[in-house]
């Protein structure tokens, strides 16, 4: 699904990615993990075309999309990505911000696109709330119907950037329902998460990042319960109370 | 000292002079929207020499003075293009012309306004940039650009009266060849005064209402 060989990205003299090589198979969930400044985001947005990349290639679906002349656009939504600040559309409906891509780019019927956003809002428990603005929702609330508005476009593959991070503590637990639930359904999902019991659960590999390098990655319960490397055990150490 | 009859003479002319004031603001502010929107396009693009050209006619009209502009456009470039001098599209031109660099400048902060988030996440539904810029960050910038783009036309009503200089017959012409007339001062000037003051109140009180009805969506 995803394969990702010599990345390297740099903001000027900056180097946040270094030598980047994995691969992502289909239905596979992976979580990354690291301290901050460690590149996680920056990979995924990589992905996602939303930075362009130094040097190496990333492929998604056998599309180059480090190709310099690619643009996301043209994906159709097939790479889904998911916020940390939500980023809704605050001038449309929570409807309309589910069906605006369906209707535009897949050139659904409105009629159709409406009638799959309303089992979307179904399926994340929102039903009442799509003639609702998303300025009256709560944080939990936006996240949820921002991954339903990918979920519409009926993406190859989701990335989640600290989707749980901008939340009340009291939140966190809706959206990462809602993700448990994609994984269940077979969802290949890149996850930048700081949730490590959520990580633990849900991913078929961990990858720990520090200083733009995937220092160890593994089965969770390898990472979390054996890490090789002092880095790994000094971070988990830390976040792991 | 105030004599009402001279005013009430020269209503006419006053009423028709209002009629060109009105019509120099608004089609003004018109065109300099529709041009300003494209000039801001064209200075926000990415590659340096597509965006140089309109930031060199941004300078260029907000760095010089309207009269001058209004000079060399009706006795240059109007000529130059009809043949023959026109006050009336000279009048129109040199507003819209200069308006449009300032509403380029109005646009484009209102644009910036716009988090950048909301273009990453319209990119990566599929979106294209002419979508994502005609259904989530206009709509949205609108109600940052409004206010200034309002003040940029009570700005133009009060900037057309320059206008005279070339006989175009607004307000301010008017006010002047009553002046010349009856050898009267304050009974053109003040009237005159007067006009734009009711011009500028009015339109500033619509805005007013305008951009009340705009929150309640907010």
């Amino acid at each position: 699904m995803i394969e990702i060989e010599h990345l390297k990205k740099c903001f000027g003299e900056n180097i946040v990615l270094k030598d980047i090589n994995f691969k992502v198979a289909t239905n596979e969930v992976v979580v990354l993990i690291g301290p901050s400044g460690s590149g996680k985001s920056t990979l995924l947005r990589c992905i996602a075309k939303l930075e362009t990349t130094n040097e190496g290639k990333i492929m998604v679906d056998n599309v180059k999309v480090t190709d310099p002349t690619y643009e996301i656009h043209k994906m159709k939504g097939k790479i889904g990505m998911v916020f940390q600040h939500f980023n809704l559309f605050p001038n449309l409906t929570i409807l309309n911000n589910i069906t605006l891509s369906p209707i535009n780019v897949k050139k659904v019927t409105r009629a159709a696109a409406e009638k799959e956003a309303h089992e979307l809002l179904k399926m994340i428990g929102l039903a009442n709330k799509a003639d609702a603005y998303p300025s009256s929702l709560s944080g939990g609330q936006k996240q949820r119907v921002a991954i339903a508005r990918s979920m519409a476009m009926h993406p190859d593959i989701m990335l989640f950037d600290e989707p749980t991070s901008a939340l009340d503590p009291e939140m966190v637990g809706e959206v990462l329902s809602i993700m448990k639930m994609l994984a269940r359904q077979k969802m290949t999902m890149i996850i930048v998460t700081h949730e490590m019991g959520f990580a633990r659960q849900v991913s078929d590999r961990v990858m720990f990042m520090d200083g733009g390098k995937i220092v160890e990655q593994g089965r969770p319960e390898q990472i979390f319960d054996h890490p090789q490397h002092l880095r790994t055990q000094n971070f988990l150490s830390k976040i792991l109370v | 000292m105030f004599d009402f009859n001279l005013v009430i003479n020269y209503l006419p002319y006053f009423l028709k002079g209002i009629g060109y004031t009105i019509g120099f603001s608004l089609f003004g502010i018109i065109f300099g929207t529709i041009l300003g929107f494209l000039i801001c396009l064209g200075k926000m693009s990415k590659m340096s020499w597509l965006s140089l050209p309109f930031k060199a006619y941004v300078g260029l009209f907000r760095g010089t003075p309207l009269l001058v502009q209004i000079l060399v456009i009706n006795f240059g470039v109007v000529p130059l293009i009809l043949g023959q001098s026109n006050s009336i599209i000279a009048g129109i031109l040199a507003l819209s012309l200069n308006s449009s660099a300032y509403i380029a400048e109005i646009f484009r902060s209102g644009i910036q306004s716009i988090s950048e988030g909301q273009g990453e996440a319209a990119a990566t539904l599929g979106l294209t940039n002419t979508q994502t810029m005609l259904k989530i960050i206009l709509p949205q910038a609108i109600k940052v650009i409004l206010p200034p783009l309002g003040n940029e036309f009570i700005s133009l009503i009060k900037d057309s009266s320059l206008a005279s200089v070339i006989s175009a017959p607004e307000v301010t012409y008017w006010a002047q060849a009553m002046n010349a007339q009856y050898y009267r001062v304050w009974e053109p000037y003040l009237t005159s005064a007067l006009i734009y003051l009711i011009l500028t109140l009015s339109i500033s009180g619509i805005l007013h209402i305008f951009e009340r009805r705009m929150a309640v969506n907010d």
